[in-house]
């Protein structure tokens, strides 16, 4: 594997602005690309800027069921995810799972949140999530691999990434953009349909389009159309890739030792099984891809861009420069 | 002339929402400092109560290092008997370092540590510290955003106006506390 180039040098605090940044950014790209097609179907087939009373129907529907759908999923998502992973609540009586409860114990205490509840999960490879709408309502499950493997400080740095991703609100926003990214790819399927169904010559367009420009941007939008599904996959997992770099960040910043985590990553590198009782649809949320090695060490620019995590040299080399050890 | 009035009214109207908005989360943040603030002593009240059960679960089996360990309980019953602010404080590093002592000794016994009611004490003790220091760091970060905000335009013209204060960061006040601690594990006749 090659070894990353520390491009830009970001401390702690640098690290996390830059990473909300990216992701308003990508978010903003994709809300364009949802008007972009939205208001192309509604420009097109129903011809609706024609009329003086002309509302974009197709959009705005489109855009209510996806926040319909994303707070369905929000309300009902915390408990599903938890018992199709088979979590069992944490027992004080065991002396690990003590240990375990006085960590996250502590680091409520340095986010200032409410401490979440704590689940365990029967599988020996070691892997952690964290879930629930607001950290009011949020759990957090870990491996029972996680624990055995672990030491006290890197079990803290774990910790704190879980509570980072319920501290910013990352399973909202996950939530949000998957609910989005559903209702562009119907969007973008329904509008490349209409042109077998005809819709171009109804109440729209054709003949109204006859000069080149005109034409040319019709063209565009059904090739928006058709690369949608994939272009808003790739957002949402860019996006997601750099929730985990905030997690990361910000764990540093509450345990004030990156360190720890980048030891904790090394050794959850190296444990490279799959986690099987973690779905592949909640991969997002765990602090690495529950798909293991296989996935994570396929060489090249495509595996990377569809990752759900970026790859784990990266993370461990940027939580060591936060600790002023990595330097080229 | 209507649309200068209008104009005008509008702009009134969004500073007034403006000053509200700023003045009420300089409230919230400074209700979250004093939480903080009293947090620590959450914390350091739950180490006074949690020292005695250390204390006998370790006795029978420490009578050669009495003297560490009578220097935890004396330091314990000096912290709890403090008056004010500063003297409290001060006593309560003196107890930090009594404990930190303690740990020492502990990891020089190993069938000490392994003793099954030692573990989960020590266990217990480790966590006490750390919140303590999490409780601190908290209140640090807290009271930094507050600080950071009541110097930031617009607020604070609503804060010099409405009387908010800036608050101290927790601080170590004695030098020698600052310096790297010499760990002696001699055994001490």
């Amino acid at each position: 594997m090659s070894e990353p180039i520390l491009t830009h040098a970001r401390n702690i605090l640098e690290q996390q602005t830059h990473n909300r940044r990216m992701t308003w950014c990508i978010v903003g790209c994709i809300i364009l690309l949802f008007a972009f097609i939205g208001l192309g179907f509604d420009y097109y087939y129903l011809g609706i800027f024609n009329s003086r009373a002309g509302i974009p129907i197709v959009t705005i529907l489109a855009l209510v069921i996806s926040i319909i759908f994303a707070i369905w999923s929000l309300q009902s998502g915390a408990s599903a995810v938890l018992l199709s992973a088979q979590a069992v609540p944490a027992d004080p009586k065991d002396s690990d799972q003590r240990q375990l409860l006085n960590v996250v114990q502590e680091i409520s205490l340095a986010s200032g949140l409410p401490a979440p509840k704590v689940y365990i999960i029967p599988d020996d490879d070691p892997n952690a999530f964290a879930t629930g709408k607001d950290p009011q309502h949020s759990s957090i499950a870990i491996t029972r691999g996680l624990l055995t493997t672990l030491e006290r400080d890197e079990l803290q740095g774990v910790i704190a990434h879980e509570m980072s991703h319920i501290r910013y609100y990352d399973i909202r926003l996950m939530t949000l953009v998957t609910a989005c990214v559903g209702a562009l790819v119907l969007l973008a399927d329904i509008s490349l349909r209409g042109l077998r169904f005809g819709f171009l010559s109804g109440r729209g367009v054709r003949s109204k389009e006859k000069n080149p420009l005109g034409i040319a941007l019709l063209i565009l939008w059904l090739l928006t159309a058709l690369l949608a599904p994939i272009l808003t996959q790739l957002m949402a997992m860019m996006i997601s890739r750099k929730r985990e770099y905030l997690a990361d960040a910000s764990a540093a910043e509450l345990t004030r030792n990156p360190l720890a985590l980048a030891k904790a990553l090394q050794k959850l590198e190296n444990a490279s099984a799959p986690t099987v009782a973690i779905k592949r649809g909640i991969a997002h949320l765990c602090v690495v891809d529950p798909l293991g090695k296989k996935v994570n060490e396929k060489e090249g620019f495509w595996a990377e861009l569809f990752a759900t995590h970026p790859p784990i040299q990266n993370r461990i080399m940027l939580l060591k420069s936060m600790a002023y050890q990595y330097s080229r | 002339m209507i649309f200068f009035f209008f104009g005008f009214l509008a702009l009134v109207i969004i500073l007034i929402i403006a000053a509200i908005g700023g003045y009420n989360s300089l409230i919230q943040i400074r209700n979250q400092v004093r939480n903080a603030w009293k947090q620590i002593d959450v914390q350091l009240k739950r180490r006074h109560d949690l020292i005695p059960n250390l204390v006998n679960a370790v006795r029978g089996q420490m009578e050669f290092e009495k003297g560490t360990l009578e220097g935890v309980i004396q330091a314990r019953a000096a912290a709890v008997g403090a008056t004010t602010v500063a003297d409290s404080m001060a006593k309560e590093d003196v107890l930090s370092s009594a404990l930190s002592k303690l740990f020492a000794v502990v990891e020089n016994y190993p069938t000490l540590k392994a003793n099954e009611s030692v573990q989960p004490l020590m266990e217990e003790l480790t966590t006490t510290e750390n919140q303590i220091t999490f409780a601190r760091q908290f209140y640090n970060d807290i009271t930094t955003t507050y600080n950071t905000k009541l110097e930031l335009f617009p607020t604070n013209l609503v804060a010099s106006s409405m009387g908010f204060k800036f608050f101290p960061l927790f601080q170590v006040k004695d030098a020698a506390e600052r310096e790297a601690p010499t760990v002696d594990l001699s055994l001490k006749k």
